[in-house]
């Protein structure tokens, strides 16, 4: 069992969100940084998409009652336990008692905390995320607050005999099975998508929308040249970018359609809306690009006043993008402590 | 740059059945022939289907047959019905994106319009006063009473053509023209769930809060949405709905 001592803000219970509850208008949810996610998982021993915290403001504090295994992923919170520090990308075990402070992003925005077992909340809707706008998922449809208990889910211990052609079960919390194993502390390498780029616009990849050719000629060299800047006004449903204005040529509004997460919507106004985790279902606005999935992850650890710009692509270098994420993970999960020899 | 994957061998053919046109609908075409459907990739995971001009009925009816088959196919993770368009969702790493345009084009050929026997549903409204604060505006914008107004709203048989916005919200087909009333120019901060309002030509039903810009002629208590429920919403498309007055504060 795991005590919220202190919440922080805008911090919530997220796994992989809901697939196949849009035409119902149930939003996707789930992780800003779904790659992130996934590794905090992996090293804490879960399967990719388990439930784990996603924390976006500090300070948030656990109180850890029972022993267990929790594992960093995502932005350097400057997160101590029991005092010492403790590094993203890195598991380690937690005794009865402990407790876990993140403080303030120092770079990137989003940290994940995964719990081996994952968090254990009622699956709705196909997932445990919480859908912050309808209030439903997660703990109680809302962010966390003081005084709010978390609970981890069962975890097997895996068979370290078993043969190696057979690999471990993607959908079981593995735990190690020797006392030397459960005492490991470890960690990988930062991700390089991680990098933040320093002062360099971050380069996002986008593959043309639908509506790219309602924009006016001077306005897809704008989209595509151009440097834009992440303004405040942005959160989980969408991040709002600054820059030039991008003019349409004249024409009727758009009918009301499908949209999903990584597609640039351009208002009136003229200034791009990159659809994020909790954008609404259906939109109006013309679609002058779709950032590829695997370029989502990048840009949710974007700070605000931080720049990007566009890079073309097509949709063979997104799927391969996606590939070498799963390559990615795939090793990581063969270098854990507990995959089969 | 976009790729437009319509197929551009077949020739456009005359439809043998009338498309039905909504009653109230202010789209008046007596067109005969179903324009072929363009479809767009919209990222490396996603295409969406658009129908072609005119919003009508029959168009919305042949989308959910679509939308129904799609979503039985391997590697189709959601099929999401707009106003005469539709987005499948699928696998980007498993379904071939060609060739799922194929099986849409050849599904929206073969798609009769949905026969599914819609419900009809009936949503009990307390109209104006604290409930409904917009109703006097949008009857003075009609030129109407507000009782005039409530009446022409209960009046009509509503058809749900897609859920979208929150969850469970229903875009309706078949607002009385006069009824339509521009959105405020002040978006409320918050509008209470179960608020029966209309933004421009449409009208519909908040599931939940929600900050919005519509004119709220009503309220109820109805919930369109239970997460645990299964259905998790009281509505579908090709349901029909009319709203019943409960109290009028006019």
């Amino acid at each position: 069992m795991i005590e919220v001592v202190r919440a922080g803000q805008l911090n919530s219970v997220q796994d992989m969100g809901r697939a196949g509850s849009r035409h119902l208008g149930v939003c996707q949810s789930g992780a800003l940084d779904r790659h992130a996610l996934a590794i905090a998982n992996l090293l804490a021993g879960n399967p990719v998409d388990a439930a784990a915290l996603e924390v976006t403001l500090g300070p948030c504090e656990l109180l850890f009652r029972d022993a267990g295994r929790i594992a960093l992923g995502g932005a350097d919170f400057a997160a101590t336990l029991d005092g010492r520090p403790l590094a993203p990308w890195w598991s380690v075990p937690v005794r009865a008692g402990q407790r876990l402070t993140l403080r303030a992003a120092r770079q990137g925005m989003r940290a994940y905390v995964a719990l081996a077992g994952g968090i254990d909340v009622a699956i709705v809707l196909g997932a445990r995320a919480t859908d912050l706008q309808a209030g439903f998922g997660g703990l109680g449809g809302r962010a966390l607050r003081a005084g709010d208990t978390l609970r981890a889910g069962p975890r097997e211990p895996s068979s370290s005999s078993a043969p190696t052609s057979s690999p471990p079960s993607p959908s079981v919390a593995r735990s190690p099975t020797s006392a030397s194993a459960a005492a490991r502390r470890f960690g990988i390498r930062a991700p390089a998508y991680c990098d933040g780029g320093a002062d360099a616009p971050l380069p996002i990849r986008v593959m043309p929308g639908p509506d790219h050719g309602l924009f006016s000629a001077a306005a897809q060299r704008a989209f595509w040249d151009g440097v834009w800047t992440l303004t405040p006004h942005s959160n989980r449903m969408g991040f709002r970018l600054g820059g030039p204005v991008l003019a349409r040529k004249k024409g009727k509004d758009l009918p009301s359609h499908g949209v999903l997460p990584g597609v640039i919507q351009v208002p009136p106004a003229g200034q791009p809306i990159v659809l994020m985790a909790d954008a609404q279902t259906t939109g109006g606005y013309p679609k002058i690009g779709v950032v590829i999935q695997s370029d989502l992850a990048k840009l949710a650890q974007l700070r605000v006043h931080r720049q990007l710009r566009f890079v073309a692509c097509d949709a063979a270098q997104a799927r391969e993008a996606l590939r070498q994420d799963g390559m990615c993970l795939r090793q990581i999960q063969a270098a854990m402590p507990w995959a089969p020899p | 740059m976009p790729v437009d994957m319509a197929s551009r061998r077949r020739p456009r053919r005359a439809r043998s059945e009338a498309p039905t046109i909504p009653r109230h609908a202010s789209v008046q075409k007596a067109a005969a022939a179903m324009h072929r459907p363009v479809i767009h990739a919209l990222g490396e995971g996603a295409l969406i289907l658009q129908a072609g001009t005119g919003a009508t009925l029959a168009c919305q009816q042949r989308l959910w047959a679509v939308a129904a088959q799609a979503s039985r196919w391997p590697h189709v993770r959601d099929a999401v019905p707009g106003m005469n368009n539709l987005t499948i969702l699928f696998d980007p790493l498993a379904a071939d994106p060609d060739g799922l345009s194929a099986q849409l084009n050849a599904a929206w050929d073969g798609a009769a319009a949905s026969r599914r026997p819609g419900r009809r549903i009936e949503i009990a409204v307390d109209y104006g006063g604290a409930s409904g604060p917009d109703l006097e505006a949008v009857a003075r914008h009609a030129g109407l009473s507000p009782r005039e107004v409530v009446q022409r709203h209960t009046a009509a048989d509503y058809i749900v053509y897609f859920i979208g916005f929150q969850p469970g919200f229903p875009y309706l087909g078949g607002l009385d023209p006069r009824l339509a009333t521009p959105r405020r120019a002040d978006p409320r901060l918050v509008v209470p769930a179960g608020s029966v309002g209309i933004g421009g030509q449409q009208t519909g039903i908040y599931p939940l809060s929600a900050p919005g810009g519509w004119q709220l002629i009503g309220r109820s208590a109805l919930r369109l949405f239970e997460p645990a429920a299964d259905p998790p919403t009281l509505l579908q498309p090709g349901d029909r709905v009319r709203f019943v007055a409960a109290e009028v504060a006019a």
